[in-house]
Parts: C-alpha cells; structure tokens; sequence
C-alpha cells in the first residue's frame, strides 16, 4: 500500500545505478566478456537473438504458466479437503511442511524416468510440485486460522459447515492465497529452467542457456536470463493485480500489508 | 403463559474430562430467565461465566444438567435461530461492507434481497450509523463496529440476545453511551437479554437481575434483583443507582474473601 | 509471567521430550504410509498392465522395476558398494556427499544472512533506501541466477574463488532474500508506543534498534531463518548440477540420474539424501530457535525477579 504513495525515483535511480555501474566497472577494469558482459551487450545479444529467444522463452513461459496454473490448483484443493477434516490436518500440515523444506528440484531426474526424458510433462511435473507446497501450506492456514468468535457467531446462527467454509474460511484465506500465488508465481519460472536442465525439449531457454555457457557465448546467456527474468516478472506483477483487484475491501487499509 | 426464556437446570462444566488437566468450569447452576428480562452475569476471572453463556447458546455443550429455552432444548432452539450473539470482540467480517455485515444473519435465514437491503437500513438507523453501510469495518473506529456488531445481532430479531462482555473494549464516556443505546433497542425489540461483564456499573446499570458467580468451580453465589425504572444519564448519578452497586460490590468481595 | 514459570522449573518437563517423541513417530508413520502407496501402486499397475482397474486409461507414470524400483531395492542399495570394487557404501558416499553440499550451503546461508541483515538496517534507517532497493530485492529473484551457475563458476576461476565457493554464492543469492524481507518487517515491528517510550529516554538510534527493534524482529527472523537454510541446500545442489562441481549431492543425483537405467535404485537413494539434507538443517535451525528462546525466557525472568 505504502508504494503508492511512495515517489517512483528512488527505484529508477537505484536501478539506473545498478545497470551504470555495472557497465562502468566492465569497461574501468576491462573485464573480459566472458567472465561479465557489459549491460549494452547484452542488449545486443538481446536483438541478435531475438527469434530462437523468443520462442524458447514462449515454450518456457507455457510450462511454467500451466505448471503454476496446475500447482495452484491443486495446492488450493488439497487445502479445501483439508480444512473439513481435523484428523487429516494433524498428519498432512507437517508432511507438507517437511517435504517444502526438501530441495524439490532434485526430483526432476525421476520425472524424466516417469515421463520421458524429452517429454515436457517431466519439466512441468517440477513446476507444479515447486508451486503446489507454498500454496498449499499458505491456504491451509488461512481457511484453518479464523477468528474463534466469527466460527462462534456461524454456529449461534445454526449455520452448516458448508456455509461457514463458503462465507468464513475461504474469504478468510483468500488473502494468504493470493501472497502464495504472488511468492510462486516467479518461482514457477526459475523451477521450468532448472528443470530443462536435466531434460526435456530442446528449444527452450534452459538449454538455450547451457548451450551458450559452453561456447562462451555469455552474453547470449544473459540475454536469456533477462528473458526469464520479464516472464516472471510479469507473473508476479498479474499476481499483484490480481490480489489488489480481489480485495476490494483491502484498499487503502493501512493494517493490510 | 409463556415459556421462560431460559431455565437451566443442574449444570455442571469439566473441560478435559478423562485426562490429567481436567478443570471443573461450572458446577450445579440452576438459573431461569424470564422473556424480556436483561439479566446479567458477573464475577472474577475464570468463574466461567463466558462458559456459561456458550453453554445457553448451544456453542458448547454442558457436562451435566440440561438447558431449556423457550421451552426446547437449546441444539433445538440454535436451530431455530432464536439466539442473536456479540462478543468482546466485533467480530465483523473484513471482507464485507458493513451494511453486507448486518445483512449476514438475514443471507443465512433466506431473506430476499431487497428485505435484507431495507432491513439493514433500518438497523443502521437504530444504530445511528445511517451514513456507513457502505464502508468496510476497518474504516469504522471501535466503538462504531461494536454498534454494528450489535446490529448484526438484533438484524433478525432473535429472542434471546446472549452477550459476551461486548463494551469490555470501549472507553469509559463510548462505553455508557453505548449502555443507553443498548437499553433503548432492548426495549424497542422487546428482547430477552443474557449479559456477561467484568463491570460492577454496567452490570447494575443495565439489568433487572444481576448473577454474581463465584470462582473455581463456577457456581452461582446470590442473585441481585436491580429495580432502577427508567434509566438515563442522571440515573448513574441517583441514591438508586449507588445503593445498587454497593450490593452488587458487597457480594463480589465476599466471593472473594471466600475463594 | 509465564517465562517465570517456565524457567523456574529446575528439570525440562517430560512433556516436550513426549511431544518431540510424538511427532517423530508420526513421522515414522507418514514415511511408511508413503511407502505402502508406493508399493501398493506399484502392485495395482503390475496386475492391471498399467491401467487404473477395470478401465482403459493408463497410470501416469509406468509401475515396472525401472521406472519405481521397490521400497525394499532401494534401501537395499544403500548398504551395497557404491561401484564395483569400491568398498564404500552408497549411504557411505552419499553421507560424505551430503556434508559436502552442507559445507557449501552453510557458507551459502551464513553469508547471505549477512548481506539480508544488512540490507535490512540500511532500509530501516533510510526510508529512502527502503524504497529503492526493495523492489529491486524483490526483482532479484525472478532472475534465475541459479542458470548461470556455470558462468559464475567460470568467473570464479578468473579471480580467486574455488568452485565450491562459487556454489556458495549461488546459495548466497537465495538465502539473503527472505532475510532480508522478514528482517525488515522485524525491525518495523514495535508498536508505536514502544518507540515514543524509548524517544522518551532519550535513547539514541542503535539502543533503540538494539533493546528494541531486534528483540522485536526475533519472531519474524526465525521462519525467514528456516526459508533460508533450505532455500542455501537448493542453492548449493542446483549449483553443483549445472556448474559440475564434484563431491556433493548435487552431483552424485546427476552421476546416478546418467546411470539411471543400470541402477534407478541410486538416483531414488540420492533425492532422498537431498531431502534429508533439506529437512536436517531445517530441524536444525527449528533447534537453534528453541534454545534461544529457552535462553531469552530466563534472561526476561532474571529481570523480572531484579525488578520485584
């Protein structure tokens, strides 16, 4: 809330710095290209490589967007069962939260085994088990953690566990399912590219990237990188929207974070 | 003639029964409400007066003893919606406007749309928010949202309003006006209340009966009948209103001196 | 109040070792829940030839040895030589891979806390720097860093960093960002009060962020802490993959992953060893947390009886 009324400078300025120095230090102590190319290289690289770029980074965009559409969805649901049965909340929360603090990027190997080295299925499968933990933990807790009184004030009023879930728990999570959503989003992507590295298709921007990396061709890398790094930006910016536009009744709370 | 409000007979409360914490919460409470009396319950921390309260509105259920209102068992009487309910608390939904609050009750009975809109107008008037159903809680300072939540209560004219020390988070000068509020909706809805408090003025201020409930087990200690007539600002200045709160005080610390 | 009580009691209650006894046999139970499905699946497709019973439609994933060896092969696997005529065990190997991974990820973590810490006072005391850098620390990790493992490795080797130092700074990257977020949040946390009564003692800026802001933010830094210490294992792992530095976790899932087909016994071996990994130094920060608030609670009651 604080950003907008916040100037917009200081993130610009930062920002210009960041890109100026970086430059600056390249060229001051002229530092080769392949150990740190220069920002206007890789801008250059950027244009050169615009149409293998652009379709690796459409194809990547596609499993990370379906794998996180995926993940979400099925993180939520798991959270829905969960929440209306007490005994299954007691064994299943603590599963999730150990299995969320394993390195699940590790599991891509026995995707390609389940699904096919080359098939896109096995990078996905690592994108939905990436998203599908936070959002899973996250919306648990929202529709579990709701002010006693208010489940007190359903119950005087002789309404079902339907209904509370329908008019208490859920609008309750749905701001702790927004923030997992918007916390996933660009992990959705970073999770895609890890994942084609260890398989998968080739005209992607995982193996874009190796590829380049072993000719040296760096700047190309970054380029790819940079790539990434607008799809998960615009990820994690829709996200935003859409968890401003959903909570009207969160405008301009200066209790809302 | 009609069915008390509320007789409850032989109730007793042990949390954790069969286990090593077991606490006795309550224990041999006989108490009977009459319709549109306003009677409260008072007494020191943990005598379990807020229990006593869930267990007449069916949020829990009593070990021992049964509890009858209107005539039925409480589970039959939630289920008919008799009870209205505030808390300490508010208590309102964020995500809903706070005339979408008071209409809540109302959503769940399946009023029509356009009853529930009319009524809630109305509710908001008794209230006197007339200008705020169109704001969200958080744009509403204390006071204000406790007046709703009190609104939501009486939205669907329940029988009996049960009542959880719901001015315990007021200042004092918001807290008495509140009081008169309160009084004139309960006389203008023609309600039954059952009003928990921590507050020796509010409770003589109030009520027709005062329960003063001694601690550990709860149980209740006397029972003070408070004839103040029609009360307004000047009755807290009154020999009445003075003479009503020394009882009411007297009989506290003598549960004190004898827990 | 309750800090009095707790700290006055000279032995620990028998009700957190039962409690800690409780979850780990629970724990226990999950493990083997999972493995039963795991079996039992195997079994179901074995039988129906991959199909769900009595329909045509496939399974997702193939049941034979290949793709899902049996719960039994691969523990079975960790007591065997981890090659021919090597006389180390796989658990042996992947023992000392793991500590590896974890030297690498703890310098990872230490580091980056450093860095969030720091991040986190410098936005604290320039509101200025607060909001130019926190969208660019939150910009930070839509870029896949982690893909530029091999060039961060290479530009090590250009200047004086090892590569293991090089897989550090990848989980460094990871780590400092949740520190830094939560840290802030912690340090803004004091209610108002609380900062107008330290105005009121006249208490200059580090006492205040010192005897205030820091106690304050110990709450918020812990499951930041946890984040962290995970994210540095997935760091230090992802980093060894795809920069090919030898030793660790990292590489033993990729060795196994390119041997799939003559052991998938051993890449199973080696994901669970990651996910124990994960999970350790997540007890293991959850252990740090207790013992400091073990310790913060007496520190409270000494003052509490001083002040009596």
């Amino acid at each position: 809330m604080k950003a907008r009324f916040a100037p917009f400078w200081p993130p610009v300025v930062v920002g210009a710095i960041i890109v100026l120095g970086w430059e600056g230090v390249v060229n001051l102590f002229d530092i080769k290209e392949f150990l740190l190319p220069k920002p206007s290289s890789i801008v250059r690289a950027l244009g050169d490589q615009w149409t293998p770029l652009r379709e690796a980074g459409w194809e990547t965009g596609k499993t990370a967007v379906v794998g996180l559409l995926a993940g979400v969805v099925m993180g939520a649901l798991l959270a829905l069962v969960i929440s209306r049965f007490a005994w299954l909340r007691g064994s299943v929360t603590p599963l999730a939260v150990a299995l969320n603090a394993t390195p699940i990027i590790a599991l891509a190997p026995i995707f390609n085994a389940w699904f096919g080295i080359t098939d896109f299925r096995s990078n996905m499968a690592v994108v939905i088990v990436v998203v599908f933990f936070p959002v899973f933990i996250n919306t648990a807790k929202g529709l579990t953690e709701v002010e006693p009184n208010q489940i007190e004030l359903m119950r005087s009023l002789a309404a079902s566990e339907t209904t509370v879930l329908r008019m208490v728990r859920v609008p309750n999570a749905l701001p702790f399912f927004l923030t997992s959503l918007r916390l996933s989003a660009p992990l959705s992507v970073i999770a895609a590219i890890v994942a084609e590295y260890f398989g998968g298709p080739q005209n992607r921007l995982g193996p874009f990237i190796t590829q380049n990396a072993s000719f040296s061709r760096y700047a190309n890398a970054w380029a790819a990188i940079v790539v990434a790094s607008a799809i998960g930006l615009a990820l994690f910016a829709m996200s935003a929207v859409i968890e401003k536009v959903s909570m009207p009744w969160k405008q301009g709370d200066p209790a809302a974070t | 003639m009609t069915d008390p409000a509320i007789v409850a007979s032989g109730i007793g409360k042990i949390f954790n029964r069969n286990s090593d914490n077991a606490v006795t919460a309550l224990t041999d409470i006989d108490l009977s409400v009459e319709p549109g009396e306003f009677v409260s319950l008072i007494g020191p921390s943990g005598c379990g007066k807020s229990t006593m309260l869930r267990i007449f509105g069916d949020l829990i259920s009593a070990t021992t003893g049964s509890v009858e209102v209107f005539g039925k068992p409480a589970s039959q009487a939630r289920l008919d919606r008799d009870y209205g309910m505030a808390f300490q608390k508010a208590g309102l939904f964020d995500w809903r406007k706070v005339s979408a609050n008071i209409e809540l009750p109302l959503e769940l009975a399946g009023w029509s749309k356009d009853r529930r809109a009319y009524r809630s107008q109305e509710m908001l008037s008794l209230v006197k928010l007339q200008d705020f159903g169109d704001n969200y809680p958080w744009q509403l300072s204390g006071g204000m949202q406790q007046r709703v939540a009190i609104a939501r209560a009486l939205s669907f004219e329940p029988k009996l309003l049960l009542m959880d020390e719901p001015f315990g988070a007021l200042d004092e000068m918001t807290r008495e006006h509140m009081q008169v509020e309160l009084l004139r909706i309960y006389r203008e809805a023609g309600t039954t209340v059952v009003f928990v408090t921590h507050s020796i003025p509010e409770a003589a201020f109030l009520s027709d009966r005062v329960v003063v409930l001694s601690p550990r087990p709860g149980r209740v200690h006397s029972v003070i009948d408070v004839d103040l007539g029609v009360r307004n600002e000047d009755t807290r200045e009154s020999e009445r209103f003075f003479r009503a709160t020394t009882e009411i005080r007297e009989a506290l610390r003598s549960v004190e001196a004898n827990s | 109040m309750t800090a009095v009580v707790r700290s006055g009691l000279a032995l620990p209650s028998p009700a957190p070792i039962l409690r800690a006894l409780r979850r780990m046999a629970a724990g226990a139970v999950a493990m083997a829940m999972v493995a039963v499905a795991w079996e039992t699946y195997k079994w179901m497709g074995g039988r129906t030839n991959d199909h769900w019973p009595g329909t045509s439609f496939g399974l997702p994933v193939r049941t034979n040895d290949l793709v899902m060896p049996h719960v039994g092969t691969i523990w079975g696997a960790l007591w065997d030589p981890v090659q021919r005529g090597r006389s180390q065990t796989l658990a042996g190997f992947l023992f000392q891979s793991a500590r590896f991974t974890f030297n690498e990820a703890a310098m990872g973590f230490a580091i980056g806390t450093v860095i969030g810490l720091f991040l986190a006072v410098l936005m604290l005391r320039f509101s200025t720097a607060e909001r130019g850098l926190m969208p660019w620390i939150n910009i930070s990790q839509t870029v896949p860093l982690i893909a530029l493992a091999p060039i961060i490795v290479t530009w090590g080797r250009g200047t004086f960093l090892s590569d293991t130092q090089a897989v550090s700074i990848i989980a460094t990257y990871l780590t400092f960002f949740p520190v830094a977020v939560n840290a802030l949040q912690g340090l803004q946390s004091p209610a108002k009060a609380d900062l107008e009564l330290m105005r009121s003692y006249a208490a200059p800026w580090s006492q205040t962020l010192w005897k205030l802001r820091v106690p304050s933010a110990r709450p918020y830094l812990f499951p930041a802490f946890k984040l962290a210490a995970t994210l540095s294992v997935v760091g230090a792992i992802v980093g060894e993959i795809s920069a090919g530095v030898r030793g660790g976790l990292g590489r033993a899932v990729l060795n196994f992953a390119t041997i799939y087909s003559t052991g998938p016994e051993k890449l199973y071996a080696a994901v669970l060893a990651s996910a124990m990994l994960g999970l350790f130094v997540f007890v293991l920060v959850t252990g740090v947390e207790r013992i400091v608030d073990r310790n913060q609670n007496r520190g409270e009651s000494g003052n509490t009886t001083r002040e009596a």
